[in-house]
C-alpha cells in the first residue's frame, strides 16, 4: 500500500464517505461533460427527478461529433444524429446552469485541450469525464479518471464517484532525450515495455529526468496515454513547469490567489520518502522517434529497429493477426512503410506545442503526392494562437487541411473518417483495427514530427533525418505562440 | 432469448428513488465463447453507433462489425451463432480502450448477464459493477476451458455463482474471483450508487468547502 504519494494526499483530501461495497466516495473537483457520453446520464437523472448537484464544479464542451469544417458547422447540423446529440447537450446544460462552450464559443474543442489550456484542470484536483483519456489531467498533478455513463450520472447526482483506491507505480523514466524525440516517443516506449494491460489495478506516476524536463504539452501527452497502458490514470508531480504553464490562464487565480493555490499545490506533491507499490525504470536515453506497427499501442517498434517476429511478442496470434493487417513486414523496419493519409490533432497531440513541433519539418516542404493531410487543432484556442503566429501558414502552404476543433479522425464519429485500406500516420492514442472508421484502413501511432516526415515523404520515416529547416521555419514556427 | 433462467434475483432492496435494483447471487443460463486478448471497446461498439442520446438500440450494434462479412451479410461470429446465451467467456484484457458504456450496455441488451474471463480492463469493469453485470476472472487456461466446453455444448448450462466467485458447468467447478466491490455491490443489491452517495451530500459539501480551488 502506498504511502506519501500524490495520489494518496489527493485522494484523503475528496474523500467523503466510506460505501457499504466497501469503496470510497471521492469528491469531484472538476466535471468534464461533452455530447456523447452525458444525455443518458442526463436522462437518468430526469427519471429520478435529481438535479446537477455541483454545476460550478462542471464545464461542458462539443468535441466528438463536430464537423471540422467551417462549412460544416452551421445548425442544423448536417447529420441528424450529431445535431441531436448536439441539440441535447446545449438544453441540458442550459438547464442545469451548467458552462458550455459550444459550436459559437471561439474557445470550443477538445475537452481535454480545454479543460488544462483555460485553467480549469489545476494540481491536487480529482477530475473525471466520462471519456477513457481523463487521464490526461494528471500531468498537472491530479487524479483524471475515465468514467461510464451510469457514473456521470452519480456525478451530477451526489458530485462524487464511487473508487477503489489503487496501487501506485512510479514509473522513473531515465536518461535525456535526444533530438527529435518527445514525449509521444516516451509513453508509447512505456507501453510497449509494460504491455497495454500492465496497469491494470495501478495509477501510474511519471517521473525522472526525462519526464521532468518535458513541457506541459508534453506532460499531457504522456499522462492521456496511460489508459492505453491500462491505468486509469497517470500524473506528474507539479513543479515550476506546471505553475507556468497556470499563470495567467483564464480560469486559474491569479495574484496573491495564485501564491495561495501554489502552496496546496506544493502541499500534495509526493513526499521525498513516499512508498510505492512498485516502482519500474524506463531508460529513455538512445530512445529512437517510436511508431506502432499493430493494432494495440503496445506493438510499437523504433523506426529504426526491425518490426518483431509474431514469435518474439507478448501475444504471438495477436501480433500475426495484426501484422495481416497492417500488412508490415517482421525484420523490416517500418522506415519506407507507405501511408494515404497523415492525421494531426487530438487530445494526445492537439496543443500548440505538438503543431510547432509539426510545422518545423513542414516549413518549405510539401506534402507528398497522393496524401491526404489533415491539421485539426485540439481546439478554437489552439487554432487562434496558431494562426496568430502564421503557422497556420506553414500548414496550408505544405498542402495540410486546416481544420477547425474537433475529436476528428481519432474515432470518426464525425465527417472525418479513413476509406478502405487506407493508410494513417496519426498523431492520435488508438490504433485499434476500425477505429479511425474504416475496419479496413490501417494506423500507425507516432509523434506529430513524425507525422509530418511522412506526410512529406509519403511513407513512415525517420524525422531526425530531417533538417528541422530553422532557417525557413523560425520566423512562424519559433514565434513566441503560447496562448 | 432462449428459456434459460435469468440472474436468480432477490426483492429489490436498498434504494427508495426509484432506482431500486435487485440483488444477484448467481446468473445461470448458457454460454458464449470470445476468444481472444486485448478485445477494446470500439470493437465491442463500433463509435459511429454512439450517435445517440439513450441506449435503447445497443443491443443491436454490439460486435456489430465484427458480425459482418464485407457485403453486410452474417458471418459466423458466436455473437450470431450462440443467440440467447448469457453468459459471456473472454480471455485477457476484456473491454480495453475508450470508457464508452455503450460497450456493455450493448453486451446486456444483446442478453449477457455476467462474463467470465481472465482479465478485464478497469473501466470497463467498473461499468459493469453499474449495470449489475457480475464479471469473474479466472486463471487463463479456466478461460480457455470454459470457451472449449461452450463450443463443444453451446447448449449446456452455465452458472456463475456471484457468492462462491465460481462459474460451474458440466460437473466442473472452476474458482475464481468478483472484486471485492462488485461483490458486494450486487449481492445486497446496492450496485446502483446514486442514492447511497446522495444521502452523503451533505458531507460531499463539506469536503468541497475545506478544498483550497471551490471557489473559482
Amino acid at each position: 500500500m502506498s504511502e506519501g504519494t500524490l495520489y494518496d494526499k489527493v485522494w484523503e483530501r475528496h474523500k467523503v464517505a466510506d460505501l457499504p461495497n466497501g469503496q470510497d466516495q471521492l469528491f469531484v473537483g472538476l466535471h468534464l461533460v461533452h455530447e456523447v457520453t452525458s444525455p443518458q446520464a442526463f436522462g437518468m437523472l430526469r427519471e429520478r427527478e435529481m438535479e446537477v448537484a455541483f454545476p460550478d464544479r462542471t464545464v461542458a464542451t462539443t468535441d466528438h461529433i463536430v464537423p471540422t469544417t467551417a462549412e460544416g458547422r452551421s445548425r442544423p447540423l448536417a447529420d441528424e444524429r450529431a445535431e441531436e446529440m448536439l441539440t441535447h447537450l446545449e438544453r441540458n446544460t442550459e438547464e442545469a446552469g451548467i458552462r458550455f462552450f459550444g459550436l459559437d464559443d471561439d474557445r470550443q474543442g477538445i475537452a481535454h485541450v480545454v479543460g488544462p489550456e483555460l485553467g480549469f484542470v489545476q494540481p491536487g484536483m480529482t477530475v473525471v469525464c466520462g471519456d477513457s483519456h481523463t487521464s490526461t489531467h494528471g500531468a498537472f498533478g491530479a487524479i483524471g479518471m475515465g468514467i461510464g455513463t451510469s457514473q456521470i450520472r452519480d456525478v451530477f447526482a451526489t458530485g462524487s464517484v464511487s473508487a477503489d483506491r489503487k496501487a501506485v507505480r512510479r514509473v522513473e523514466v531515465t536518461g535525456e532525450l535526444g533530438d527529435g524525440v518527445g514525449a509521444k516517443d516516451v509513453i508509447l516506449n512505456v507501453i510497449r515495455e509494460l504491455g497495454v494491460d500492465g496497469g491494470v489495478g495501478h495509477v501510474y506516476e511519471y517521473g525522472g529526468e526525462a519526464i521532468r524536463a518535458l513541457d506541459m504539452e508534453g506532460r499531457l501527452a504522456v499522462c492521456n496515454m496511460s489508459i492505453e497502458g491500462g491505468a486509469r490514470a497517470g500524473y506528474i508531480n507539479p513543479d515550476e513547469t506546471t505553475y507556468e504553464y497556470l499563470r495567467g490562464r483564464e480560469f486559474a487565480p491569479e495574484g496573491e490567489a495564485f501564491e495561495e493555490r501554489r502552496e496546496y499545490w506544493e502541499s500534495i506533491r509526493s513526499d521525498e520518502d513516499a512508498e510505492y507499490d512498485d516502482v519500474v525504470e524506463v531508460d529513455a536515453s538512445g530512445l529512437a522517434p517510436q511508431v506502432s506497427w499493430g493494432t494495440t499501442p503496445e506493438q510499437v517498434v523504433g523506426v529504426d529497429e526491425p518490426v518483431p517476429e509474431p514469435s518474439e511478442t507478448r501475444d504471438p496470434d495477436a501480433a500475426e493477426t495484426a501484422q495481416a493487417h497492417t500488412e508490415v513486414t517482421p525484420g523490416e523496419t517500418m522506415e519506407g512503410h507507405g501511408i494515404d493519409v497523415a492525421f494531426l490533432g487530438t487530445c494526445t497531440n492537439g496543443r500548440v506545442a505538438d503543431f510547432r513541433e509539426a510545422a518545423r519539418v513542414l516549413a518549405g516542404r510539401e506534402v507528398a503526392d497522393g496524401v491526404r493531410a489533415l491539421a485539426v487543432p485540439g481546439s478554437g484556442t489552439v487554432k487562434r494562437t496558431l494562426e496568430a503566429a502564421g503557422i497556420d501558414r506553414v500548414f496550408e502552404d505544405a498542402g495540410f487541411q486546416w481544420r477547425e476543433a474537433g475529436c476528428s479522425m481519432c474515432l470518426a464519429m464525425n465527417d472525418d473518417a479513413l476509406e478502405g485500406e487506407e493508410v494513417c500516420a496519426s498523431s492520435s492514442n488508438r490504433n485499434y483495427v476500425g477505429r479511425q472508421g474504416s475496419t479496413e484502413g490501417r494506423t500507425h501511432l507516432m509523434s506529430p514530427g513524425m507525422v509530418a516526415a511522412a506526410a512529406v515523404e509519403g511513407a513512415v520515416t525517420d524525422v531526425r533525418a530531417f533538417d528541422t529547416a530553422d532557417e525557413v521555419g523560425r520566423s512562424v514556427a519559433d514565434a513566441e505562440v503560447d496562448g | 432469448m432462449s428459456d434459460a433462467p435469468g440472474p436468480a434475483g432477490d426483492d429489490a432492496s436498498g434504494a427508495d428513488d426509484g432506482a431500486s435494483v435487485p440483488a444477484i447471487r448467481r446468473v445461470a443460463g448458457t454460454g458464449v465463447p470470445l476468444r481472444g486478448d486485448d478485445i477494446d471497446t470500439d470493437q465491442i461498439l463500433p463509435a459511429r453507433f454512439l450517435k445517440a442520446v439513450t441506449f435503447d438500440d445497443m443491443g443491436t450494434y454490439a460486435f456489430y462489425d465484427r458480425r459482418r462479412d464485407e457485403d453486410g451479410g452474417r458471418n459466423d461470429h458466436p455473437f450470431n451463432e450462440y443467440r440467447g446465451a448469457n453468459v459471456l467467456a473472454v480471455n485477457d484484457n476484456f473491454g480495453c480502450g475508450s470508457s464508452r458504456e455503450h460497450a456493455p450496455q450493448g453486451l446486456m441488451r444483446w442478453g449477457v448477464e455476467a462474463i467470465v474471463g481472465e482479465s478485464f480492463a478497469e473501466i470497463f469493469r467498473d461499468n459493469c459493477k453499474s449495470l449489475g453485470i457480475a464479471t469473474l476472472s479466472v486463471a487463463p487456461e479456466e478461460a480457455e476451458a470454459l470457451q472449449s466446453f461452450i463450443e463443444a455444448n453451446p447448449d449446456a448450462g452455465i452458472e456463475v455463482d456471484v457468492r462462491e466467485e465460481t462459474v460451474r458447468y458440466g460437473g466442473t467447478t472452476v474458482e475464481g474471483e468478483v472484486p471485492d466491490a462488485m461483490r458486494e455491490a450486487l449481492l445486497a443489491g446496492i450496485w446502483d450508487t446514486t442514492a447511497v452517495m446522495r444521502s452523503n451530500l451533505d458531507r460531499a459539501k463539506a469536503v468541497r468547502d475545506a478544498l483550497p480551488y471551490t471557489d473559482d
